[in-house]
């Protein structure tokens, strides 16, 4: 048995008993039934799984949830709730980045984790936030003209 | 085969419908609890002329997608094609995907009901104006019925049917119950494309706005109650078979519930997947490799090269082969290329619940009907027992052209009382793949007065056509290995093409993004470079200098070398390639910039494609493909390989199965001609011509002349010599 793990995840209260090893990824998805973030890999190589821990990019895939109580999580099902999410979802849209998509839940919160740290990224800055993750139907064009547009503020 | 044609209103889904632009993806006889909940769809009182098209009352209109979506973008471009000549009011516009029904919903180019090949836009196109049209006919009909006008003198546009002499207007929904006892028109008039109102404009897609929010629900997210959870193994040396299984460790994990050990696979059902995940690992296993332990990569080649020097099938002769190789000085060369994973982002999944008289299967696939009948078949129940929840895939790639997946969840779920959600490791996904064949090429060409005067190729590679679609394989002949290399664009008097069948040993194989031209244009267009060089001449001018009767390539290539500066000054170590391709229906000229370091490492600096693809439906879909297709090939080229050691895949994840990233991506620019032709396809023709390119921009950087892929760096370092 293990003991009862309480977390707070887009500011709600969430209990539930898992072992305390075991990675946030399985626990949203497969407890919570917060499917929005992805397993990609499972070794932190792709960044589907990317959610933010009080703010920053992290891989849930990895992340024991021992580890995270007491901090403030965030999904991208909330992640439109912050003033950067919001901006990189609307880009996002408005450059039409999307295809299949599977990867843009982590891409979103690597994106808004950048641009709520550096607001104005330049290239190399984009480089470094978002090499994590992976698109596999290739979209890495889209995704950086999309945080500029976001950075930028610009109206499509 | 006329899909529209044959069309009964009973045979009409009986499934969902989503409100608004909300996707009703699969036909939720019983949905997932966390797809958008769907009010039961009827067909009463509702105008359903044809598989494709229903408008309700209140003029809703649902638009069901005979192909899947797997982020090429189809749903939209099938949906403005029905739009258009239905003159539909596109913000009334709502899709359903199509259930498994290889009667109403099979491509007409494959017959059994597929998505892939590039085919869905030239598949329908037709099919789907024919279908919109019809149903504006009937719409139209009845209105003049109403009021007793001529139906010629009735217009339509958004969803409404006006006679402007007498002003009067009127709405489909108003329509509905009317139209549907309207005889349809035998053949249907289609709008003149100089008409169109939908086509042709840059649409948004209508299945991104919940992929950014995490709203968007793909197979490996269905959630349906009390399901447990399994991860599986498989044996790792292919064709293996179970031995012991000592499972005493794992069952002591917490959460762990049961462990289902089959003849050539165990899997742990559990709480949830890190407990099914745990599992596994502490599972120890003792496989029965069989014979096939033997089996690694420099054996398979060197069957393949062996196999490569017999005569093969003849795909194609013209002139004379043995005089033109008579009349000109000859060059020889040889093409490989490796397996290849797909990779999808998406692992492979698939959640069932099997009872005894029933199955019901939650996933994402290429190929709904077949599903259903290798589900049936796994579970022993007729293939009307077993239905299908299809989703919104994440990647295809022609992976899931494959039912495998889905019939060892089947298997599984058998020995699982309520439902079970499957999902395949990273490293099970990568290790069990079906792969896209190892190919060889030889050519064989004769060059005078710095034209080429013959020209004669041979491709050895497995025939996957012979195993997917079997009576599409006829006289020994691979339509999709021969594709592109039986129509390349240049003018050359004698051509002879043959092929080869050379079926690896127990590698499974199968179609991955760009199929058989990918194999065909790498080796055409690098040796087409080789070959200009041999002449002396510029590779986009000896290019051309075959091209006087083809004036679509002509067009693209001559505008490829145009916006990507061919020709211009370049410093040291950086070079540009250009491939020319037939692929898929569409006429596309790409030109990459290709730095090479000292330490022979590649440098992307900016890739240049001019696309016809016909009538572009959705021109920023068909640019998105493009782009997205680019990254995909010449990831390939970079860093696809996977190789065999004593039977098994040494390949298992992201870490050593690599892929492009941002940081190493190029400028891309697409362009996307006027064109009033029939559309091509354009899902996989990036990905076709990112290799070749690529290796054209480091033979024009380095003076060497790659033959295989993927990319060997170390050929290509300073100070090698050519």
């Amino acid at each position: 048995m293990h003991m009862a793990t309480t977390l707070t995840i887009n500011g709600e209260t969430k209990s539930f008993d898992a072992p305390p090893e075991m990675p946030l990824l399985w626990v949203l998805r497969d407890i919570l039934g917060m499917t929005g973030t992805k397993f990609g890999c499972g070794i932190a190589q792709c960044g589907a799984c990317t959610v933010h821990v009080d703010g920053k990019a992290v891989r849930s895939c990895v992340l024991p949830v021992s580890a995270v109580e007491n901090r403030a999580i965030t999904t991208i099902e909330a992640v439109g709730n912050t003033p950067s999410g919001a901006k990189v979802q609307k880009a996002w849209l408005e450059a039409e980045v999307i295809q299949c998509g599977y990867c843009q839940s982590g891409q979103i919160m690597s994106a808004a984790a950048l641009l709520a740290s550096t607001p104005k990224p330049d290239d190399s800055d984009i480089d470094a936030a978002m090499a994590g993750n992976i698109c596999r139907c290739g979209t890495y064009v889209r995704i950086r003209e999309a945080i500029k547009q976001a950075a930028n503020g610009r109206q499509s | 085969m006329n899909a529209h044609n044959n069309v009964s209103r009973r045979a009409l889904l009986t499934g969902g419908l989503a409100t608004g632009f909300l996707l009703a993806f699969h036909l939720p006889l019983r949905a997932a609890v966390n797809e958008p909940v769907q009010p039961e769809d009827k067909t009463d009182g509702k105008f359903a002329p044809n598989a494709f098209i229903r408008i309700d009352p209140e003029g809703a209109t649902t638009l069901v997608m005979p192909q899947v979506e797997m982020g090429q973008g189809i749903y939209t471009a099938i949906s403005m094609i029905l739009a258009e000549e239905l003159d539909a009011d596109w913000s009334k516009v709502q899709l359903l995907h199509a259930p498994a029904n290889e009667k109403l919903y099979g491509n007409p180019i494959f017959i059994i009901q597929a998505t892939g090949g590039s085919t869905s836009v030239r598949a329908f196109w037709k099919p789907l104006r024919e279908a919109g049209a019809s149903a504006r006919a009937m719409l139209v009909q009845a209105a003049a019925a109403q009021w007793g006008v001529d139906p010629a003198s009735c217009t339509t546009s958004k969803g409404e049917v006006t006679h402007k002499a007498s002003g009067r207007t009127v709405s489909y929904g108003a329509l509905a119950a009317a139209a549907a006892g309207q005889t349809p028109p035998k053949t249907p008039a289609l709008k003149d494309p100089k008409d169109f109102v939908y086509i042709g404009q840059p649409f948004k897609r209508l299945d991104t706005p919940d992929k950014v929010n995490g709203k968007a629900v793909y197979g490996i997210d269905a959630i349906v109650p009390d399901m447990k959870f399994a991860t599986l193994a498989q044996c790792p040396v292919f064709g293996g078979k179970v031995g012991k299984v000592d499972d005493r460790a794992a069952k002591k994990i917490p959460g762990v519930r049961k462990i289902v050990v089959l003849d050539d696979l165990v899997a742990v059902v559990g709480d949830h997947m890190w407990a099914a995940k745990k599992g596994l690992d502490a599972l120890d296993i003792e496989w029965n490799e069989g014979p096939n332990a033997k089996i690694n990569s420099k054996a398979i080649w060197d069957d393949l090269r062996a196999a490569s020097a017999k005569d093969g099938v003849v795909a194609k002769s013209t002139g004379d082969i043995a005089k033109g190789l008579a009349s000109g000085e000859n060059f020889e060369a040889s093409f490989e290329l490796p397996f290849l994973a797909h990779a999808t982002m998406e692992p492979l999944n698939a959640t069932v619940h099997c009872k005894p008289d029933s199955c019901e299967i939650w996933t994402g696939t290429q190929i709904m009907a077949r599903v259903q009948s290798e589900a049936a078949k796994a579970a022993g129940l007729p293939v009307e027992k077993v239905i299908v929840n299809n989703h919104l895939l994440g990647g295809g790639f022609g992976r899931k052209l494959e039912p495998d997946m889905v019939v060892a969840a089947v298997r599984i779920a058998k020995q699982v009382d309520g439902p079970v959600k499957v999902v395949w490791t990273r490293e099970e996904d990568i290790q069990h793949d079906v792969y896209r064949p190892v190919y060889r090429d030889t050519i064989a060409a004769s060059l005078s007065g710095g034209k080429i005067v013959g020209w004669k190729y041979k491709i050895t590679g497995a025939a996957i056509i012979a195993r997917w679609l079997p009576p599409a394989f006829q006289k020994g002949i691979d339509i999709d290995a021969i594709d592109s290399a039986t129509d390349v664009p240049y003018e050359i008097p004698n051509v002879h093409v043959e092929y080869v069948r050379a079926e690896p040993p127990a590698i499974p194989t199968g179609f991955w993004r760009g199929v058989g031209p990918n194999n065909n244009v790498f080796a055409v267009e690098c040796f087409i470079d080789e070959l200009a060089r041999k002449a002396g001449k510029d590779p986009v001018e000896f290019r051309r200098g075959m091209l006087a009767n083809q004036p679509r390539f002509l067009s693209v290539l001559n505008l490829a070398a145009e916006k990507a500066n061919w020709g211009q000054p370049l410093p040291a170590r950086v070079g540009r390639g250009v491939c020319l391709q037939p692929s898929f229906g569409s006429f596309i000229a790409t030109v990459v910039e290709a730095e090479v370091d000292e330490q022979g490492e590649i440098n992307l600096r900016r890739a240049t494609s001019v696309v016809d693809t016909g009538i572009a439906v959705n021109p920023d879909t068909i640019v998105a493909q493009v782009e997205g297709g680019l990254i995909f090939g010449l990831t390939a080229a970079l860093y696809g390989e996977i190789t065999i050691e004593k039977g098994r895949v040494q390949q298992s994840n992201f870490n050593d199965y690599r892929m492009l990233r941002i940081n190493q991506t190029p400028k891309i620019e697409v362009h996307v001609v006027k064109s009033g032709e029939a559309p091509g396809g354009i899902g996989e023709t990036g990905t076709t011509a990112g290799p070749p390119a690529l290796r054209n921009a480091i033979y024009a950087a380095t003076g060497v002349a790659l033959r295989r892929l993927p990319i060997d760096r170390k050929l290509l370092a300073a100070g090698r010599k050519a």
